[in-house]
């Protein structure tokens, strides 16, 4: 535990003391205001609640979130950070589990940053405030699994450039899962059990309940299973560079 | 066994380490005392930076193993890691964080608490001479600070195990007297290994010398029997004749 804390208190703070915390929440609260009013049509919807905020969520994600998870082992490998690291008596998964609660709190930041929103839908209706509360909780496990992802690719090399961009790619192969774009891919040839599989394995089908104000405890144990599943790999990922 | 003095803190058992076709390390045992200061002389790329890597288990080796202090770093990594201090080459540092921060994190990670981790961080911070500085991002510093830093990082929890990559590297000739003046002030109550490919160090602060090449080890012995080898006296001309000749066998037997 003590570990974990000074990874994650090292980590965090590390966040604010370079300008990438504060172009990441300036830029995320100002796409997300842009999506909502523009392209969410908020106002003309004529509708007190939050659904054209959190529909841009999961795309905002796609690209802010690798490039927050990017810097997490890519940077250490690029500057040999990573020797002090794995030298001192940190056992590898409390380092993978510091570093991602640190990205993750980060994001819960940026997101808890984005109230004025919430201000503004209450001041102008009376919304049901149980539904933005469940979406803000998906809004929340769904960056955790793509934070997840992205800790773990960042793992596999030396240039967060590279690990920005395979995390990009995967992250939009979990959101489209559940997709023709995918699954045409697999008709045909797999079993159809497979096919559900794969589809059930979309980040948008998931989101989608828990933004209609129904947390289903399958969802968030979908997106707890898939961040621990990532942070596994990430560990597997650190230890076998080891033996390299 | 009689007292510390005779105990072999570092126990290096046939250390081997292959990366892909590279055999960078080859069947490498030694061991090292308490009180010793091992010198590790080499060529560059003779193996002696990944010989290191694999005793603080940055690396994981081929086959053989390491022991230090009676633990295995195959079986109980983390405590080995407790017991070494460590200094990795070029010592890198999370340039954003301040030197006060920086030795904080270190601090919390090795369990070091309250009063307790005050008091040594504040020890350190004098003995190493960072007063200056403390609150100055490590990325604004000068090499010679830098590597401070890193030094006063690995003796942080006064570890018994001492291993340092080429730390004087880079540094003007005062700062490289005054980490050998360290090192050998710390040195009774530690095993030490650091590495070089400056020969004066070797007579300045080591008690033994282990020359290695293509990841072998060539020579092992007094800085005093290593000078006896040679016709001239100087540690350079020994250095030279025992590496070129060995270089000249290698090439011989690889064409016959």
């Amino acid at each position: 535990m003590n570990n974990i804390k000074a990874i994650f208190q090292r980590e965090f703070s590390s966040y604010f003391s370079t300008p990438v915390a504060y172009v990441f929440i300036v830029i995320f609260l100002f796409l997300t205001g842009v999506f909502t009013f523009y392209l969410g049509a908020f106002y003309e919807r004529n509708q007190a609640d939050l659904e054209p905020f959190f529909r841009f969520h999961p795309w905002l994600y796609l690209f802010l979130i690798p490039a927050i998870a990017m810097r997490l082992w890519s940077e250490e490998r690029k500057t040999g950070t990573i020797e002090l690291l794995m030298t001192l008596p940190i056992p590898v998964h409390q380092a993978v589990i510091g570093k991602f609660l640190a990205a993750w709190c980060f994001t819960t930041v940026a997101i808890v940053l984005t109230f004025p929103m919430w201000i503004t839908v209450n001041y102008l209706g009376s919304p049901d405030n149980t539904v933005i509360l469940a979406s803000y909780i998906g809004s929340l496990f769904m960056a955790g699994s793509f934070l997840a992802i992205g800790s773990c690719i960042s793992a596999l090399t030396k240039s967060q450039v590279i690990a920005f961009v395979i995390s990009v790619v995967i992250c939009f192969l979990f959101l489209l899962s559940g997709f023709p774009l995918v699954l045409d891919f697999f008709h045909g040839w797999a079993p159809q059990v497979v096919v559900n599989a794969i589809a059930s394995f979309s980040f948008l089908t998931h989101f989608e309940s828990i933004k209609k104000g129904v947390i289903d405890i399958r969802d968030l144990i979908y997106f707890l299973a898939l961040i621990c599943f990532w942070l596994y790999a990430n560990v597997v990922v650190i230890e076998a560079r080891k033996a390299s | 066994m009689t007292g510390n003095a005779e105990k072999a803190v570092i126990d290096v058992k046939s250390l081997d380490k292959r990366f892909g076709p590279i055999h960078a390390v080859r069947n490498i045992s030694f061991t090292v005392r308490q009180g010793e200061v091992l010198g590790f002389l080499g060529p560059n790329g003779a193996g002696k930076s990944t010989t290191m890597k694999m005793i603080t288990g940055f690396l994981e080796p081929t086959a053989g193993t390491v022991s230090v202090c009676g633990h295995d770093i195959l079986e109980d990594p983390i405590k080995v890691k407790e017991k070494i201090g460590y200094l990795p080459e070029g010592a890198p540092l999370y340039g954003e964080m301040t030197v006060k921060t920086f030795l904080d994190f270190i601090a919390d990670v090795r369990g070091l608490k309250n009063v307790e981790k005050e008091n040594r961080i504040e020890e350190v911070i004098q003995k190493i001479h960072l007063e200056s500085v403390r609150n100055q991002t490590i990325e604004t510093l000068s090499k010679g600070f830098k590597r401070r830093v890193g030094i006063a990082h690995s003796i942080l929890h006064d570890p018994e195990v001492l291993i340092m990559d080429e730390p004087t590297d880079g540094l003007d000739p005062n700062q490289k007297h005054e980490v050998r003046t360290l090192i050998k002030e710390m040195a009774p109550a530690k095993a030490t290994i650091i590495s070089t490919h400056i020969l004066e160090e070797v007579d300045a602060v080591c008690t033994r010398a282990i020359i290695i090449a293509s990841g072998q080890i060539l020579f092992d012995g007094t800085p005093a029997e290593l000078q006896a080898k040679s016709d001239t006296g100087r540690l350079d001309d020994v250095f030279r004749q025992i590496t070129t000749k060995f270089y000249q066998e290698q090439g011989e037997s690889a064409q016959s």
